[in-house]
């Protein structure tokens, strides 16, 4: 373990700094930014609205559909490819999973509801923002839902567990390098939506990095609720 | 066992917000219980009638209602009627018998009672589990709409620009001198002077950004004088 002082001088459980605002796209029937630290991550909702091509139509209940996007100057260094890409299909597919158990659009059969999540500004973490962003917008759409989500990335970098890697504990390479675990949570319930692992952990590094997730998620929780609230003051 | 109220009557709830603990409370609309807890299912304000919690939505998109009165617009002439669309995700279809008293022969050409892009002041009479929507014409203040402009606001405001019994939209129509239809859809047909219009156009796009406040009327009132 010597990865002991972070890049950025943050303490092992502390968070990026958090900025959270819902209703920022007039057009949208809701919308958010979700910020953290240098990843910024903005989320339009569009719907319940009619389901064109019809084969994709649900008769029993409406659908979620979601797009990730990586803006082109948002980045590292080198450029991103703008438009969608492998990357871009898989994140829209596992944001739709880590959103749609907490949706209930029984009452718009037919219908689909519109989740886009664009990102001006990435620093690693990119679809826990958007996640967390695409949360806000869909409460603030005003669509029934049972609780929002909340996702952050927790991981092990160096042999030491933290949450919330920035893009330069992601890239670590001493010490068997870093490992990164991208979680949604739905608060309420303690139930998990997305987990994915990219490097090695054992069984219970695993553990103790889930329930650091679970820590962490409600601090972000509480920012999105205020953001919520804010809205209408 | 403990029965307490943990958020404010008129308080803003967030989504799986617990709104109060044990069983002495009953979930009413927008809320759930979850174990011993009532929680937020939407975002909402707090309205506690007795032991019932509610929420009524702040944000959302029309969702047809049977007897709702609504502005609709007609996209589509059919064999026997008119499809209109309703600015919901829902299009509503008004059949030749709801919509004139007059003999129609068959074959007639059905432009010359609603062409496509006409506004109609309309009611629903029927809608179905998988929403399919039936509208009228036949009732007092339904009619095609025509001249004037339409805006768009929150189908939630709608309650608090008509007001109690009106008041609000009869202080607008008074002091701009325009006729307005207001449909339950969120779409609101102004009809008056081009400056009168765009005076009630603004006053009530004020009360959709304040609904949520108190002493609207008095600032609507200073507003248009």
């Amino acid at each position: 373990m010597t990865y002991t002082k972070r890049f950025d001088g943050r303490g092992q459980e502390d968070l990026r700094p958090i900025e959270a605002k819902a209703g920022i796209i007039p057009n949208a029937d809701g919308s958010a930014m979700f910020k953290i630290g240098n990843t910024v991550a903005l989320a339009a909702v569009y719907g319940p609205r009619d389901l064109r091509p019809k084969f994709m139509q649900n008769p029993s209940t409406g659908i979620l559909r979601c797009n990730y996007n990586m803006m082109p100057f948002s980045g590292h260094g080198e450029r991103v490819r703008p438009g969608g890409g492998r990357r871009a299909k898989e994140i829209s597919m596992i944001m739709q999973k880590a959103l749609a158990p907490v949706l209930n659009l029984k009452e718009y059969p037919n219908t689909v509801v519109d989740v886009f999540v664009e990102l001006p500004q990435t620093d690693a973490g990119t679809r826990c923002a958007g996640i967390t962003a695409a949360a806000i917008a869909l409460a603030d759409a005003g669509l029934e839902m049972k609780d929002l989500v909340s996702a952050l990335a927790v991981g092990k970098v160096g042999g030491t567990i933290i949450s919330d890697l920035t893009y330069n504990e992601e890239a670590y390479e001493e010490e068997g390098g870093s490992t990164d675990i991208p979680v949604a949570i739905i608060p309420s319930t303690g139930e998990i939506t997305l987990l994915q692992l990219d490097g090695e952990l054992t069984k219970d590094e695993l553990t103790q990095a889930l329930e650091l997730a679970k820590k962490s998620a409600a601090k972000i929780y509480k920012v999105q609720q205020e953001a919520l609230k804010a809205r209408f003051k | 066992m403990t029965e307490t109220i943990l958020a404010a009557e008129r308080a803003i709830c967030t989504p799986g917000e617990i709104l109060a603990t044990g069983m002495g409370f009953i979930p009413g609309k927008g809320t759930y219980r979850e174990s011993d807890n009532i929680r937020a299912g939407r975002l909402g304000i707090l309205s506690i009638e007795g032991k019932v919690l509610k929420l009524t939505p702040l944000s959302g998109t029309y969702l047809p209602k049977i007897n709702d009165r609504i502005i609709g617009t007609v996209c589509d002439v059919l064999m026997t009627g008119w499809r209109m669309e309703t600015n919901s995700p829902y299009s509503a279809v008004m059949n030749l018998k709801d919509a004139t008293a007059e003999f129609i022969p068959r074959g007639a050409d059905l432009t010359q009672y609603f062409d496509i892009g006409d506004n109609v002041m309309c009611k629903i009479i029927n809608v179905t589990s998988q929403r399919l929507v039936d509208i009228t014409t036949k009732g007092p203040g339904l009619r095609k709409l025509e001249g004037g402009r339409i805006i768009k606001v929150g189908p939630q405001k709608i309650p608090r620009i008509i007001g109690k019994e009106g008041s609000m939209l009869a202080i607008i129509k008074e002091s701009t001198g325009c006729e307005i239809q207001a449909g339950q859809n969120g779409l609101i047909w102004i009809q008056g002077e081009p400056e009168a219009e765009i005076k009630a156009a603004k006053a009530i796009k004020k009360i959709e950004e304040e609904a949520h406040k108190s002493g609207l009327t008095e600032k609507i009132k200073t507003l248009l004088q």
